[in-house]
């Protein structure tokens, strides 16, 4: 039994179509990215599989639950970690953690083990109240409290929005750690360099899936070659680049630019000869491996300059 | 010779017994993509603050576009641009309401928001958008918008707080083209973000941890320096030695 099941799930708000027929599966265990911008329908689509909001149309289970008819069953099998920090501000640390036990029934001792690694770092301030804690540690209580009760999937939105990248990292190894407890993890984020940690995907962008599949498959479906070029005047190349014969696209990827091209028609030594008459000389080209970002900008259609 | 358009001197900044800001001294040229990366909690926003005059330090001394931090808040805010990711337009006024509200608020004259307004719809390719919601703009749109109305007083220096947060990776890649045409023109930009592959796109980064400046040098000579591959592992070289949280 997958744990997670969806299909055809539309949501509309007034003439927006914030989820337009999602399906997905998610197998039990499994950590599944839902990869994509602002405004895409993530938040949407989470609200809807956690019971808080009811599709236009469409249908789901949650551990084979309905999350329509047995939404009640639901809500106690599953733990939510919304983006927006939602816990009681003028509660302490511990009075917010078992606030949340007592609710699913269980007390923080019974399921101590359960948090342990992620509570040991804030139980230093227990006593301060969630309100005053820094950013990081807000995350962790909410993190806490959304597992205290060992829920079987643990959905987590843009949980790291806005998060520096040394505690990014801290959290997705935090998330191969629950992982390993058999919980199966539903997670969102508009940080496409997150995707390699996750087993599965889907790509999301203006209410519709774009892409699915590991990070593996979804970077083996690009459709062409890849250049990582670089040189003296990193603007004025990637304007030269975009005019280039037989490049698709031209965009930045930090040090260099990524550029697709069609291999039927130019190749890497056709485009360097082409730069270098365009007075670009000594310009680095090596065939790069397409990333997970590579393939969304391609899905996205926005692929063609 | 080159013209510094930043020039901070022992900056410090307390709340109570909390030194947001310890004694941080930087200067940013003329022209220059100045990337300020840090990790959260680091003293950023803090000194971002009083860099656009809004805040006072607690001691130190420098100037903004020409101006004093400590004497001359006023005159800063009128010679500087601002733009964040979080706010920048209203979303319940059109898009020319938008651009005549700043236009005002900096003190433009009505003649010259007219003309501004023209000129900017026309670069912007937006003449049929001008009376639709701000809001109702796709996200791509509002940030070109967002980013012309910053500049529409013709600032010296444009400060941009996580400009491309959230945003897809299109349309962040389009957003930095803008600053590099903006640069160009010899505006100065000041911007900060959680992107480390932006970091890359900047004349200089400088990494702030647990109030100070760690690290300040061109993206190039940081990974050099660090022996690291790219500036994703040089903040966590620098900013993985944080001792304090937000």
């Amino acid at each position: 039994m997958n744990a997670i099941e969806i299909n055809g799930i539309v949501k509309s708000y007034g003439n927006v179509r914030a989820v337009d027929g999602i399906s997905l599966s998610v197998g039990e265990g499994e950590i599944f990215g839902l990869i994509g911008p602002d405004g895409a329908g993530k938040t949407t689509l989470f609200r809807i599989m956690t019971t808080l909001m009811l599709p236009d149309s469409g249908s789901g289970t949650v551990c084979g639950l309905d999350i329509v008819k047995d939404f009640a069953r639901v809500r106690r099998i599953i733990g939510y970690m919304p983006g927006k920090f939602s816990l009681y501000q003028d509660l302490s640390v511990r009075e917010n953690l078992d606030y949340f036990a007592t609710l699913f029934g269980t007390t923080v001792r019974e399921n101590y083990e359960n948090i342990r690694e992620i509570y040991s770092q804030i139980e230093p301030f227990e006593d301060r109240r969630a309100g005053k804690l820094s950013g990081g540690m807000k995350q962790k209580l909410a993190l806490c409290c959304a597992l205290v009760h060992h829920p079987s999937v643990l959905f987590l939105d843009e949980p790291t929005t806005g998060v520096d990248a040394v505690s990014r990292s801290d959290f997705w190894n935090m998330l191969s750690r629950i992982k390993a407890s058999g919980v199966t993890v539903f997670v969102s984020t508009p940080y496409m360099d997150e995707a390699a940690q996750c087993d599965r995907l889907a790509l999301i962008r203006d209410g519709v899936i774009i892409g699915t599949g590991t990070p593996d498959e979804i970077v083996s479906d690009f459709p062409y070659r890849l250049l990582s070029v670089g040189g003296d005047r990193m603007y004025p190349l990637l304007k030269e680049l975009r005019k280039t014969d037989g490049v698709i696209s031209c965009f930045a990827f930090g040090d260099s630019h990524h550029v697709a091209y069609d291999p039927a028609v130019t190749g890497r030594e056709r485009i360097l000869a082409s730069l270098a008459d365009a007075g670009f000389r000594g310009c680095s080209a090596v065939e790069t491996a397409p990333s997970v970002e590579d393939c969304f900008m391609w899905l996205s259609g926005s692929g063609d300059n | 010779m080159e013209e510094n358009v930043i020039t901070i001197w022992n900056l410090t900044k307390k709340f109570g017994n909390f030194t947001a800001v310890d004694n941080i001294s930087f200067d940013v040229r003329k022209g220059e993509i100045f990337g300020f990366l840090g990790a959260n909690g680091a003293g950023k926003t803090t000194a971002m603050r009083i860099l656009c005059g809004l805040s006072r330090p607690t001691s130190g001394e420098g100037t903004v576009a020409g101006y004093d931090i400590n004497t001359g808040q006023e005159k800063i805010k009128r010679h500087i641009g601002y733009m964040s990711q979080k706010f920048s337009l209203y979303p319940d006024l059109t898009v020319r309401e938008n651009i005549r509200l700043f236009g005002g608020i900096y003190g433009l004259k009505d003649r010259e928001i007219r003309v501004k307004t023209d000129a900017m719809l026309g670069m912007l390719g937006m003449q049929s958008e001008k009376d639709k919601f701000a809001g109702d703009l796709p996200l791509g749109w509002k940030q070109k918008l967002a980013f012309s109305i910053a500049l529409i007083h013709g600032p010296e220096i444009i400060f941009l707080d996580e400009p491309t947060g959230g945003v897809d990776p299109e349309t962040r890649r389009r957003f930095w083209e803008m600053i590099y045409d903006t640069a160009e023109k010899g505006v100065t930009v000041f911007v900060t973000t959680h992107y480390m592959d932006e970091a890359e796109y900047c004349d200089r980064v400088s990494v702030m941890v647990d109030g100070k400046i760690a690290a300040m040098d061109s993206p190039a000579g940081l990974k050099s320096g660090y022996h690291a591959r790219n500036m994703d592992e040089v903040f966590r070289i620098i900013a993985g030695r944080a001792e304090r949280e937000e």
